[in-house]
């Protein structure tokens, strides 16, 4: 089952990578960007058959794992 | 009073430690980040590097290590473990201390000399300083940034011109008890005016005296 785990830094954590692109932007002449976050995905592929217990399976590797609970959120979608 | 060395894959500053608690007459022992079982030791030092190639976020990884549950009984007993650098993000990860570690502010990799200055002297790190005194010792790092949105850990040491951008300008950052303490410089690398500085050895003196019994 292919599962996608997004990674978004909460909003209070500043981000230098994003600040930096952002400033990148300007100098560009990009000066409609109001701001840049740079966040993570994870493409998952999992054993199993049952959407519900593999998000269940998937929620317990971001909360011991794959996502920092100070620094980040993290949100799952099944893909199929 | 000895103190454990934990050499995780990746470590690269274990023998600095070892011999600069050596230096000021103390004993280290290098121990595998495998190993379970600490209870000849007196207190703990996670040293810097790359443990685990710091895949995912730094110290993701080793806080999982099999030595990492007796590194939390030995805080939990209330004896001293300090994180330097890499260590210190490792302490985080676990959660045995408050916060984390993010990129640089100005993304920048910092490798040189800075001034910190002790904000907090009850600590196992900062019992032999003075409150305001600075020390010179070196930065390397590049997720060096603490921030602690939970607003509990205590700032025993402050970078004079915060490089990196810590929250509260923190260099060193202690648990409520005062004997878990992680700091982002390097005291074992300033151990000798030869060395540029030798700034590093009253804090380390500090680790070491927080071994004797009360």
């Amino acid at each position: 089952m292919k599962v996608r785990v997004d990674l978004t830094r909460r909003p209070e954590i500043a981000d230098p990578q994003g600040t930096t692109i952002n400033r990148a932007l300007k100098d560009l002449g990009f000066e409609e960007v109001a701001s840049v976050r740079v966040d993570k995905v994870f493409h998952l592929d999992v054993d199993g058959d049952d959407p519900e217990l593999v998000r269940q399976q998937v929620t317990q590797m971001c909360q011991q794992l794959l996502a920092n609970p100070v620094l980040e959120d993290f949100e799952i979608e099944i893909e199929k | 009073m000895k103190t454990a060395v934990v050499v995780f894959p990746g470590s690269n500053c274990e023998h600095d430690v070892v011999a600069a608690i050596e230096n000021l007459g103390g004993k280290a022992d290098l121990v595998w980040h495998r190993d379970t079982d600490l209870t000849d030791f007196d207190g703990v030092i996670l040293p810097g590097g790359f443990a685990h190639g710091d895949a995912l976020r730094t110290g993701a990884i080793a806080r999982f290590s099999p030595v990492m549950d007796a590194v939390a009984a030995i805080a939990a007993e209330g004896k001293p473990v300090l994180g330097i650098c890499n260590g210190f993000q490792i302490l985080c990860e676990a959660g045995l201390l408050p916060g984390a570690l993010i990129a640089n502010r100005d993304l920048a990799f910092i490798c040189r000399f800075v001034d910190v200055e002790v904000v907090d002297t009850s600590s196992i790190l900062t019992n032999q300083t003075e409150p305001g005194q600075k020390v010179t010792i070196p930065l390397n790092s590049y997720e060096g940034n603490w921030v602690d949105p939970s607003g509990t850990g205590r700032v025993v040491m402050r970078y004079v011109d915060n490089p990196n951008g810590s929250s509260g300008a923190a260099a060193a950052v202690a648990n409520e008890a005062g004997n878990v303490v992680g700091i982002m410089p390097h005291p074992e690398r300033a151990t000798d005016k030869l060395l540029g500085s030798d700034g590093g050895n009253v804090l380390l003196d500090g680790f070491l005296s927080s071994l004797l019994p009360v």
